[in-house]
């Protein structure tokens, strides 16, 4: 088995036991991008040289024998919204193309004190906006299990750099289910931990009060060891919970028998394929075999959710968008005078979805519609938020598809943004609650293509979707975790 | 047909804090352009505003202050808008739940004391600053940006439209600025723009409840501006009304050379801000003992203390103005009074000598004890030593906090008086300078003041210079 094939807690051990040096993990997983990349383009940035000074700093640390961090050497990309000092941070956008942020993001921090070698920075839906990747101002990134179809998004670049084992760890950030529609179209573990468990300082906003940084993995166990590194009370980010955090690795064993769930009812008429219901059932049922408690519910908010998502998630994008002016940074495009140079640069700077999406907003926020939509979506999310408070009084969590289909063809829904948009469907209500949620894939589609589950817990509680999507990957041992057919060891089809 | 001048004004105050309101930079005035900045007060991609504590306590000091009513949650709002100093291109402000509702001043007018209400008090942070190229904001080439000032935390005081001419809104201003200098929330320089003033305008027949259609003033740079911009502004309005035209709703820019105002943008298109609550901060919550913790701290204010200055020392009205002008300096005069009873006394050194004192030697009043003061005015009274030398002492108790009786004793600085230690070195004098006494003697006065200078000299001022001049002129005709 190659390192590159082995999960971060293989690989953790292997160092430990020095049977390997972080530089010979590091070089194995740049070989792997040498091979891999050109055909899935889930890079913006690629950082391999500053990566193997780190692998370098951290053997040299070993081998005076000083105690580490478990995931100290190896590899990790970020999303390229997250902020890197002295690295272009782009968003995916014209506008942000050269930027260099003189400061790290709060989570960049966490992996530079736990050790860990930053490889690249991957692609986006420009500003995080959309799900497959397309929106990227750069290149669209590729599906590793189908290279026509899409990875998914906005957080497409990390999953795929993931599920093609160009590394082993990734971060993505999630908005309204930018790191779990990802992580089930490429058929790897993705969290969105509770709002305002990992700092948002150094991510660059799309929709304040729903952006939350979460880890992408092959396992359960990496993902925890992952959110351990990037979790706790950051002082810079006011929204950051004051909240201890659990070594979420240190205990992945449940016993099922105390668990309540509630299986949220999805149907075909709904739109969602019947083997990805199909797949959540199985899930369920070992679950419910290993004594779980399962009862079907139906969540009479889950369809507010978009339109409340939809107004709220613009609205704050278009106020947090409204920076990039040219006057101080990014691209700028200078005219005969000030508001000229304002709309000539946003104007070229910012691709169609990221203009959709300010015109909603600004339009949401406008005095006389104000109340009609702004205001009206923030009472939505009040009502999502009391049906999980009320639906976690009878159950420990809740399970579903994470999205209704597995991956789409590029090209696809890329002119119909309303299609686009319902790929998130099963996504945004938890968003919106601000509580955590995990995809964790449940089998392959007759397609080829991976599917996921969806598990969502109540506020703080992303120790229990761990170590549920733990005991499940214990039982999904026959479907590979990687996608075998597709990406030869020479990279290309 | 007469007409009434309605006036409501804007104040926007600079809070004295020593770090930004949403970063720890500093907000020091004066620094080289865009040295006081980091990438929070930038409003760099990526960052996030976090509050400061003590722009809070002094906001919240200003509003108690003002009578104003402290809410226990109040909220803050993104306000949107593009303008090149406006780094994240909304201003982090409040407007559906402010800090603080209500309030009043008590104002002195010439027509009696009113009330002046006020709307609101909330909280802010600063832009940065233009500097255009060329003379003035119309017509200029070019322009840059200094983002020192951006993010320091601005307090917005909106009076309610209780104020009927400029020269009112001239003495409501000199109200609350001393009463923010007496709370310390502010240094209220308006040359450094630490407090700034804008003014909606209108007029309506005399008699009439309704108001008129408003012009709003901005760019007023002193409190005498304000007076004037606002009655050429009243006379423009009143002779469009007069001549049966109509106002337009518009903002103006005073131009303080011309005396005139411009108008700059019609109120038609008016901005549609967009607010909706910042989700980068959580509600503010205050508990009530911080809040009574800060009205317990707040001091006495000024126009209270005025009466009781007055009625307490008995004190004139030149020296009331410069004690309730000058907060420290009462602090020090009332701290010295109390263990000094000749009040008339000691107020006549506080702002005379010892004023002067402080600014020669660049010294604040609380930098001072004031009980070697009282020894110092006692050793005098005592006559123990004499005025030049007690005047001599001060400045050396203020530069250095020596104690006075110290000081005496150490360089025998005690008063040479009576005639058996006076009358030789008058003798001495009068024997080295004959033509002085001639000239003296022909009735010249100003040798006399010479001659007693030779003689304060060879005691090194420790005589009294009024005890010698009697000895001298009966020395002199006794010869």
């Amino acid at each position: 088995m190659k390192l590159y094939e082995k999960s971060a807690a293989e690989l953790s051990l292997l160092l430990k036991k020095s049977e390997v040096s972080s530089v010979e993990i590091v070089q194995s997983f740049i070989d792997r991008i040498d091979r891999v990349e050109p055909q899935i383009k889930a890079f913006v940035s690629y950082t391999p040289e500053s990566a193997l000074v780190m692998a370098r700093f951290i053997d040299d640390k070993r081998m005076r024998g000083e105690e580490q961090h478990p995931l100290a050497g190896i590899p990790v990309a970020v999303k390229d919204n997250i902020c890197t000092e002295g690295i272009r941070t782009t968003c995916s956008s014209r506008i942000l193309e050269n930027f260099i942020p003189p400061y790290d993001a709060a989570v960049i921090e966490s992996l530079k004190k736990a050790g860990m070698p930053l490889l690249g920075k991957t692609n986006l839906d420009e500003f995080a906006m959309g799900s497959s990747t397309e929106n990227s101002a750069f290149h669209a990134t590729r599906n590793p299990w189908n290279p026509d179809m899409v990875p998914g998004g906005s957080s497409g670049g990390s999953a795929a750099a993931v599920a093609s084992a160009m590394v082993p760890l990734a971060l993505g950030s999630d908005t309204g289910g930018s790191v779990r529609q990802p992580a089930s179209f490429c058929g790897i573990t993705g969290l969105r931990p509770t709002y305002g468990r990992v700092s948002r300082y150094g991510l660059i906003a799309f929709a304040s009060s729903l952006d939350q940084i979460g880890p992408f993995s092959t396992t359960a166990l990496d993902n925890a060891l992952l959110l351990s590194v990037i979790s706790g009370y950051d002082l810079r980010d006011s929204t950051s919970l004051p909240n201890s955090v659990p070594e979420f690795h240190s205990d992945l064993e449940i016993d099922c028998k105390n668990l309540r769930i509630g299986l949220i009812r999805q149907d075909p008429s709904d739109g969602f394929d019947p083997e990805v219901i199909a797949a959540v059932k199985k899930q369920a049922a070992f679950l419910g075999d290993a004594g779980a408690e399962i009862e079907e519910i139906s969540l009479s908010m889950i369809d507010c959710g978009l339109g409340a998502y939809y107004l709220i998630a613009p609205s704050e994008a278009s106020s947090n968008l409204g920076r990039y002016d040219g006057v101080r940074y990014g691209l700028c495009i200078e005219g005969e005078d000030i508001e000229s140079m304002f709309s000539d640069t946003r104007g070229r700077g910012f691709g169609p979805e990221v203009k959709r999406r300010i015109i909603i907003g600004t339009y949401a926020l406008s005095a006389g519609y104000y109340d009609a939509y702004y205001l009206q979506a923030m009472k939505v999310r009040t009502l999502i938020r009391r049906e999980y408070e009320e639906a976690f009084k009878k159950y420990d969590l809740l399970l579903g598809a994470t999205t209704p289909t597995p991956a789409f063809k590029l090209g696809e829904k890329v002119d119909d943004p309303l299609q686009m948009y319902l790929s998130d469907i099963c996504n945004l209500n938890d968003a919106l609650a601000g509580i955590p949620s995990l995809s964790v894939p449940s089998g392959i589609h007759s397609t080829g293509l991976p599917m996921g589950i969806q598990l969502s817990a109540p506020p703080l509680q992303e120790g229990t979707l761990l170590k549920i999507a733990h005991f499940l990957e214990q039982r999904n041992e026959n479907h590979p975790k990687r996608p075998g057919i597709q990406l030869t060891e020479e990279g290309s089809a | 047909m007469h007409y009434e001048t309605i006036i409501g004004l804007e104040i926007h105050l600079e809070l004295q804090t020593s770090s930004k309101l949403f970063c720890g930079c500093s907000t020091s005035f004066g620094q080289e352009a865009n040295t006081n900045c980091c990438p929070v007060c930038l409003g760099l991609p990526g960052t996030l505003p976090v509050f400061n504590k003590r722009a809070i306590e002094l906001a919240v000091t200003a509003a108690l202050a003002l009578n104003s009513d402290i809410q226990l949650q109040s909220r803050f709002d993104r306000k949107n808008y593009y303008y090149p100093d406006l780094p994240k291109a909304y201003q982090i402000s409040q407007y559906e739940q402010p800090l603080a509702k209500g309030g009043y001043l008590e104002v002195e007018f010439e027509s009696g004391l009113r009330r002046i209400n006020l709307e609101r008090v909330h909280l802010e942070e600063e832009a940065g600053k233009l500097i255009h190229a060329g003379d003035s904001i119309f017509g200029a080439d070019y322009s840059l940006v200094d983002y020192n000032r951006t993010g320091i935390p601005l307090l917005e005081i909106v009076t309610a439209p209780d104020i009927r001419s400029g020269s009112e809104a001239r003495k409501f201003l000199e109200t609350l600025r001393s009463i923010l200098l007496y709370s310390g929330a502010s240094d209220c320089k308006m040359e450094e723009g630490s407090l700034r003033c804008d003014a909606n305008i209108s007029l309506r027949p005399v008699g009439s409840q309704g108001y008129g259609v408003k012009a709003e003033v901005k760019n007023m740079n002193s409190f005498r501006a304000v007076e004037t911009a606002l009655y050429y502004e009243a006379k423009r309005q009143e002779k469009i009304l007069a001549g049966g035209g109509t106002v337009i709703q518009q903002t103006c820019h005073w131009d303080e050379a011309e005396k005139i105002t411009i108008p700059i943008r019609s109120k038609e298109g008016s901005s549609d801000y967009r607010y909706f609550p910042e989700p980068d901060l959580l509600p503010l919550t205050l508990d009530k003992d911080f809040i009574s913790r800060i009205a317990e701290s707040l001091p006495e204010m000024p126009g209270k203390r005025r009466a009781r200055m007055a009625e307490h020392y008995g004190l004139g009205e030149s020296e009331l103005d410069i004690f309730i002008e000058n907060r420290p300096l009462a602090d020090f005069f009332e701290a010295a009074a109390e263990k000094y009873d000749d009040y008339k006394n000691l107020a006549n050194w506080v702002q005379g000598d010892f004023l002067y004192q402080l600014r020669e030697n660049d010294k604040k009043p609380e930098e001072i004890k004031p009980e070697l003061f009282v020894e110092l005015l006692t050793l005098l009274e005592k006559g123990q030593i004499n005025r030049p030398v007690a005047k001599e002492l001060l400045a050396e108790m203020i530069q250095n906090g020596s104690s006075p009786k110290e000081l005496v004793e150490e360089k025998g600085l005690g008063r040479i008086a009576g005639g058996e230690k006076l009358i030789p070195l008058i003798e001495q004098v009068i024997a080295e300078n004959p033509d002085a006494v001639e000239n003296y003697r022909q009735g010249k006065e100003k040798a006399i003041t010479f001659l007693v200078g030779r003689v304060m000299a060879l005691t090194k001022g420790r005589a009294d210079p009024g005890e010698l001049n009697k000895l001298l002129r009966e020395k002199i005709s006794q010869q």
